[in-house]
């Protein structure tokens, strides 16, 4: 079971803060797909260009391996000031 | 930290940042440092305007504020260094008159137009080091490909609606660099304008990017090295995230012979 988590602006738009995938999930952009699929919202606040990921806390890319237990965060990248 | 005279702390000077002297681990070293420490900031908007508010406050030497813009309306709600009396002047000159009057001890530089890159590169190289208070991702790429060419530290903040974002890239220490990070991001480029901001969120981020400049300058406390802090100001939570180096990276990558 994956955890996968939304930090700030996605958890406000995404209506949820947590959740638990069970099917098994090999890479961030194969969880990144299985989310995307949830709606439109998902789908757009959830795209590569949209939202960071960190796996165990760490950023991660695409191909970043998942595994059972893994603790996934996605996040908005900020530019602003 | 640099070439230039190193300058001893005066008794009024002493007396002044008491305050900061006491804290045990900082002391008159700490304090000496901070005097004779030269920093460069990119943008006096509303990170800018916090940022340079606490470092002259604290005691910082030498400041160079680079800014091409002029005070707006729409600016008051959070850049707070400048005044209903300021509209339409430029940002670095209504800056330093605020700034001045909260410490005439520091010497403030001010440049009102855009830098050329070789203006830049001189710049970063002339000063300690570099805090990104700009607005887009283009600016905050360039700076990082300048300071880490010059091994200059680089405090790079951020914030849009109620979130915020700051880290700091030390070549010294052989930290991963901005370009590391942001290769994650995607072409969007929010800024305040189209998509708001609260007044205190960008002082908040703007206050730490100060407080991580008096840390890598004086060597007191951990530095936000090799990770990167995201503030949600909605349910008042930080989130820390680890970041590694891209072998690959353009800027920083031990790839590219950096």
């Amino acid at each position: 079971m994956i955890k996968v988590l939304f930090f700030a602006q996605l958890k406000d738009v995404l209506g949820t803060g947590q959740l638990e995938i069970d099917e098994p999930i090999n890479d961030v952009a194969a969880l990144r797909r299985t989310l995307q699929a949830r709606g439109e919202l998902w789908s757009e606040y959830l795209s590569a260009q949209r939202a960071l990921v960190a796996v165990n806390q760490t950023i991660a890319h695409e191909d970043t391996r998942i595994g059972p237990n893994d603790e996934v965060a996605f996040f908005p990248p900020v530019t602003g000031g | 930290m640099n070439e230039h005279e190193n300058r001893t702390l005066s008794q009024q000077q002493a007396l002044r940042y008491c305050r900061q002297i006491l804290l045990p681990g900082f002391d008159l070293d700490g304090q000496e440092a901070l005097l004779n420490a030269r920093v460069l900031q990119i943008g006096v908007g509303g990170l800018g305007c916090a940022a340079a508010q606490y470092l002259v406050a604290s005691g910082i030497g030498n400041l160079t504020l680079v800014d091409d813009d002029t005070v707006a309306l729409t600016n008051l709600q959070r850049q707070i260094l400048h005044t209903e009396q300021d509209l339409g002047k430029l940002k670095c000159e209504s800056a330093k008159q605020s700034l001045t009057s909260l410490n005439s001890d520091v010497d403030i530089q001010i440049h009102t137009v855009r830098m050329s890159e070789p203006e830049l590169e001189q710049a970063v190289a002339a000063n300690d080091i570099v805090l990104d208070c700009t607005d887009n991702l283009e600016t905050r790429n360039l700076l990082n490909t300048v300071c880490w060419k010059n091994q200059k530290a680089l405090i790079s903040g951020a914030a849009i609606r109620m979130e915020g974002q700051i880290s700091s890239f030390v070549p010294q220490h052989h930290t991963p660099c901005y370009q590391c990070l942001s290769r994650f991001f995607g072409e969007q480029n929010l800024s305040c304008v189209e998509s708001g901001i609260m007044s205190p969120v960008v002082g908040i981020i703007g206050a730490m990017q100060a407080l991580e400049a008096i840390k890598l300058l004086t060597g007191f406390g951990e530095p936000l090295t090799a990770k990167v802090l995201l503030f949600d100001a909605i349910r008042s939570e930080w989130q820390t995230f680890a970041l590694q180096k891209d072998p690959q990276c353009p800027v920083c990558g031990t790839e590219n012979g950096h």
